[in-house]
């Protein structure tokens, strides 16, 4: 079970939490303008690396608020909880054969 | 006396605390402080069981936790627990055991048919023999589990308690040996909050067999004692004995097991069975040690043969003789040390055979000083005795060690004390994905690197094996981990001891028999599974080249013991066959649970009512009161349908819908999901969420309304009612409310950050109950100070008013097509209404109606139920509901129903469906077809997802999800039962059956 450091209650259990998936995938303005193909992209499709993944958490039983998490998907070490609409910060890429 | 094997000196027993306790039936003695092991072994007992397969008869082989063989019943139904060690159960008076894989008995077990039977037995037997036919599998698998089965539950439910505990630390130590010790001591006093897991019920691991050891020129046990004290008095540290760290998990989260009752005779009422530690650590030491690995040789399963460390424990801490003459096989050093101990406790050793050309090491030199017989560079390629050793051949090696050559000599024994060397017990440090590497001069894994920070392996669990070094190592681990957590390092010199380890050392993974491998005589490889060399082999030849694949065939390392002693050899047999390096062979996988662990841990006090909460309404006990039954609608108990005297369910819910249109019916709807939104931007926000308009909603005014998912899918429906100017209260289907709470807030988090809306759940503020039918306004208007006037409160308005004296919101919806009022009032007063709203309707026949009447009422009118009539695939499109979805403004999921596949022809559409007699009622999950055909299968066109006897209407009415069944109307299909009746019915022009205008909302 992770441990995971919610921006305004400190660290706390991972079954507090509940997972959004992979951050950083904004909803398109337009939705009528694009291609069934490129909607299909954002509805559906989400990237699985081995290494570095930004992902959405929410703190369902605790604040209720979500923020972004950036986490080894390997060791599941937790590199940084950043918030909702900020920037990815700066790191090392992570690498395994 | 506590049996004819005991030493009549030494040990850690209580020599003046006799224990009486059974085996088998047969009553014996035993003394406080010993194993059930050690005990069975004082009474000269060693065979205790029957293997898995051949039901061989088995015997002790080991002292801990690695034990296949020794695995008991114990205890009487239902505290009856299958499969437990009896080398880690601790005696207690009046214990009751019992071999578990024999029939009749261990001495005469019927099954033992199957070892002559062994050439039909391969691996792999089981799924090349009892796979074809497929259908006949149930009938073989009965039988196999009966006679291959490992122990029984218990027949009642269990009676005793489980408690789980969650705990944070500084540093976990896991195992208290020396390096354990080491670690805790020095963890604790640099002032770290410290827990000690130990799983057995005395503090020291090895050093509780090895008296000899010295530690800081004192007796090790002195020290062991002194670490103790310690430990206790520092206010940091805990120590947790007869508790096994089970599992390491992602983030230094370990479950351990504590034993807490098991081991006293009359437990007392506070105390729980066992308790489960949920424990999370910033730092964890491993200290588990070593686990001495057995050779293979052949029939190596004898009762009578163990591990040389077996031996020690046994005589060294339970002053118990495993034997009168005894055989050493070793192919290292510290296969001496038993020789030594059973010199010193009066066991005869008739020889120490060892694989090594030149035997080395200070154990070999104290023995060759003794003047034992030492066999050098020679093996047992036999064992003879069936229910106990009674001979071994020895014969001399040649350079490979794959062949024996000369003259075999005979030695009569009733023991073989063997040791292959030793493995650490790297389990929970592989748990935890750290990676092993291969020491090729200790032949065994080690650990590498940690995967998760904050992790530390010290001592023969890091391949340290000498006394010198697990302490060194632990001191510094222990240390190491403080100082990570913040602490300053105190100043304290490790304890000094000597290093030695057990090398030099030969490393033979399979010691040939006198006969070609796989004939006559087993060599096994995991005793637990019957497991042997031939049948890795045959693996092989089969194409099994993965370890894991070839574990998975054969079933070698699995079951309770999960491979701590045979793994190691396995990979070595495997390697060597394939003509590789053993490391590239690979390792399986270790997974948790370390030891197996009892179920209840895991269900603790969450059993009966404390299983799932349950959800009430304040009108519950009035339900009860007045008979009805109840239906679970996720954790909410809802009144499923009012049965009086006489009435089955059909005459009662028939009942409950013909009152509710001929007069008026009463329905407890709390447990409708209520979301209050407020804020300047409610009205946007809304406007993006549903499919339909809501910017003009008029204060006062509801509206029903779609929910999508953004992949098109319907996801939730409901009544939303503006309030006041920027107040919005949401109704959600009752399953569903906070599903749609956390989809609201997180497109407003994070989509939509810039509107202002502040969304609060208020479920259980409110109760709400429905009056619904022709009278609900005459009897409303008598209950309420608010205007009901059709003008004032047309349909889809709200107003607030007092009802019943408590001041309520009123809303005039509908969901079953009649007049209809929703009241909310605060939860206090629902009981309070409601009871008003029965006595005073007691003149319109006030019927309660549970949710059973709900359904009939609204499939009559065609109204869906999401989750029913909706599974995630259906959009509203599909549910022909094209008119609440805008075509001008974007909302979740808008741009999904636009996709190619949204418009095929043959989507799954809602349509209604008459059976074509209309007494028939369609089950609901009944396949349709076009076209019966004799036999399944046939291509199914979709399926009946509601389906009632309709009092109304007069006839049985059903919905249903066809593929194109919107362009199917007025063709007949069918619905092939498993009972075997085909029962057609037509697709209905519309799904509407009762009051298609809506004049009775009017």
């Amino acid at each position: 079970m992770l441990q995971i450091s919610c921006p305004h209650c400190g660290p706390r259990a991972e079954s507090e939490f509940s997972y959004g998936g992979e951050a950083h995938i904004e909803r398109p303005k337009d939705p009528a303008a694009l291609s069934d193909a490129e909607w299909a992209e954002f509805v559906f499709l989400r990237d699985n690396p081995k290494g570095l993944v930004l992902e959405r958490w929410n703190h369902a039983l605790g604040c209720r608020r979500w923020f972004n998490v950036a986490r080894d998907s390997v060791s599941y070490e937790i590199l940084a909880v950043y918030p909702m609409g900020s920037p990815p910060p700066a790191l090392e890429p992570r690498r395994y054969v | 006396m506590t049996g004819r094997m005991r030493l009549p000196q030494g040990g850690l027993v209580k020599r003046d605390e006799t224990l009486s306790f059974t085996f088998n039936g047969k009553s014996y003695k035993g003394l406080a402080g010993d194993s059930l092991a050690a005990a069975l072994l004082a009474n000269g007992v060693h065979l205790v069981g029957r293997s898995f397969k051949y039901h061989r008869p088995r015997g002790i082989v080991s002292a801990g936790a690695e034990e296949p063989n020794a695995l008991l019943q114990v205890g009487d139904d239902p505290r009856t627990e299958p499969n437990l060690k009896a080398t880690q159960v601790e005696l207690v008076a009046g214990l009751k055991a019992a071999a578990q894989n024999a029939w009749p008995s261990v001495d005469f077990d019927v099954g033992a048919v199957n070892s002559l039977a062994a050439r039909f037995l391969p691996s792999g037997f089981y799924y090349k023999t009892f796979m074809w036919p497929a259908s006949a599998w149930k009938t073989y698998e009965h039988f196999i589990r009966r006679a291959a089965g490992l122990g029984r539950s218990p027949s009642r439910r269990d009676p005793d308690r489980y408690d789980k505990t969650f705990a944070h630390c500084d540093v976990l130590v896991v195992g208290a040996g020396p390096a354990g010790l080491a670690a805790a001591l020095a963890a604790g006093r640099a002032g770290a909050r410290v827990v000690l897991v130990e799983q057995d019920h005395l503090l020291g691991g090895a050093l509780l067999s090895q008296p000899g050891a010295a530690i800081d020129g004192k007796p090790a046990l002195d020290w062991v004692a002194a670490a103790e004290a310690e430990l206790a008095a520092l206010p940091e540290v805990r120590v947790l004995k007869r508790t096994v760290c089970h599992a390491a998990f992602d983030h230094n989260f370990f479950g351990l097991v504590e034993s807490v009752t098991d081991h006293l005779p009359q437990p007392p009422e506070h105390l729980p069975r066992k308790r489960l530690w949920k424990l999370r650590a910033k730092q964890a030491v491993f200290c588990c040690g070593a686990i001495e690995r057995p050779m293979v040789f052949a029939d190596n399963d004898r009762p009578g043969v163990m591990t040389a460390s077996a031996v020690r424990s046994y005589i060294n801490r339970y002053a118990v003789r495993p034997g009168r003459r005894a055989v050493v096989f070793t192919n290292n050093d510290s296969g001496y040390g038993a020789a030594l101990d059973m010199e010193a406790a009066g066991i005869e050793v008739a020889a120490v055979v060892d694989t090594r050309p030149v035997p080395a090491g200070p154990l070999s030199e104290r023995a060759e000083a003794l003047g034992l017989r030492i066999l050098s560079d020679s093996a047992v390629i036999a064992v003879e005795g069936k229910k106990r050793v009674r001979r071994v051949r020895v014969a001399e090696l040649d350079a490979e060690g794959k062949n024996w050559v000369g003259a075999p000599q005979v030695i009569d024994c009733d023991l073989v004390a063997n040791s292959g060397g030793w493995n650490p017990t790297v389990h929970l440090f592989c748990q935890a994905k750290g990676r092993l590497r291969w020491d090729d001069v200790h032949g065994c894994f080690v650990p590498d690197k940690a995967m998760q920070w904050g992790q530390h392996v010290a001592g023969a669990a890091n391949g340290a094996f000498g006394l010198g070094a697990c302490l060194r190592e632990g001191a510094a681990a222990g240390a190491g981990a403080a100082a990570d957590c913040g602490f300053a390092e105190a100043s304290s010199a490790a304890p000094q001891a000597e290093n030695h380890d057990f090398l030099p050392g030969r490393w033979l993974w399979l010691i040939p028999g006198e006969q070609p491998l796989g004939r006559k005589a087993k060599h096994f490889v995991d005793q637990q599974n019957d497991v042997t060399a031939a049948d890795l082999r045959l693996a092989l030849r089969e194409g099994y080249s993965s370890i894991e694949h070839v574990k998975r065939y054969t079933t070698t390392g699995m079951a309770t013991d999960q491979g701590k002693m045979g793994n190691v050899n396995a990979i070595g047999i495997v390697a060597e066959a394939l003509d590789r390096h053993l490391p590239d062979v690979g390792v399986t996988t270790f997974r948790p649970p370390y030891t197996p662990v009892t179920f209840g841990i895991f269900a603790g006090r969450d059993v009966d009512d404390l299983l799932d909460p349950v959800r009430r309404t304040p009108m519950h006990a009035w339900h009860e009161r007045n008979g009805a039954l109840f239906e679970d609608v996720g954790q909410w108990r809802r009144a499923w349908y009012y049965p009086r005297e006489g009435e089955d369910m059909h005459a009662a819910v028939n009942r409950e819908v013909k009152a509710t249109r001929d007069s008026l019916g009463i329905l407890d709807a709390t447990t409708l999901g209520k979301i209050d939104i407020q804020g300047p931007d409610a009205a946007t926000f809304l406007d993006r969420v549903y499919t339909n308009g809501w910017l003009k909603l008029g204060v006062g005014r509801c509206r029903y309304g779609l929910m999508l998912k953004e992949d098109g899918m319907v996801m939730d429906d409901g009544v939303t009612t503006r309030l006041g100017e920027q107040h919005y209260l949401m109704t959600t289907t009752s399953g569903n409310a906070a599903a749609v709470l956390a989809h609201l807030e997180d497109y407003l988090q994070t989509e939509w950050p810039d509107l202002r809306v502040y969304l609060t759940s208020v479920t259980e503020q409110f109760a709400t109950m429905t009056l619904s039918g022709p009278n609900a306004r005459s009897l409303l208007a008598e209950m309420t100070d608010a205007d009901l006037s059709p003008g004032a409160l047309p349909h889809m308005a709200f107003t607030p008013g007092k009802v019943a004296g408590v001041p309520a919101r009123i809303f005039r919806i509908s969901f079953t097509g009649e007049l209809s009022y929703e009241i909310n009032v605060p939860a206090s007063f629902g009981m309070a209404v409601w009871q008003a709203l029965m006595t005073a309707g007691e003149r319109y026949g006030i019927t309660p109606y549970g949710t059973e009447a709900m359904h009939v009422l609204r499939a009559e009118k065609g109204f869906i139920i999401v989750g029913q009539e909706t599974d995630g695939s259906v959009t509203p499109l599909d549910l022909d509901m094209g008119w609440i979805v805008s075509k001008t403004k974007d909302f979740i999921g808008k741009r999904s129903l636009t996709r190619a596949d949204m418009a095929k022809p043959d989507r799954k559409q809602l349509v209604g469906l008459l059976t074509s007699d209309p007494q028939v009622v369609l089950p609901e999950g009944a396949q349709l077809v076009e076209k019966v055909l004799p036999q399944p299968p046939m291509p199914m066109l979709g399926h009946v997802t509601s389906s009632y006897w309709s009092p109304n209407c007069g006839r049985s009415i059903a919905l249903a999800l066809v593929k194109g069944g919107l362009a199917r109307k007025g063709e007949t299909l069918y619905a092939p039962l498993a009972d075997g009746r085909v029962i057609p019915c037509v697709v209905a022009e519309s799904p509407v059956f009762f009051d298609p205008e809506g004049e009775r909302l009017k």
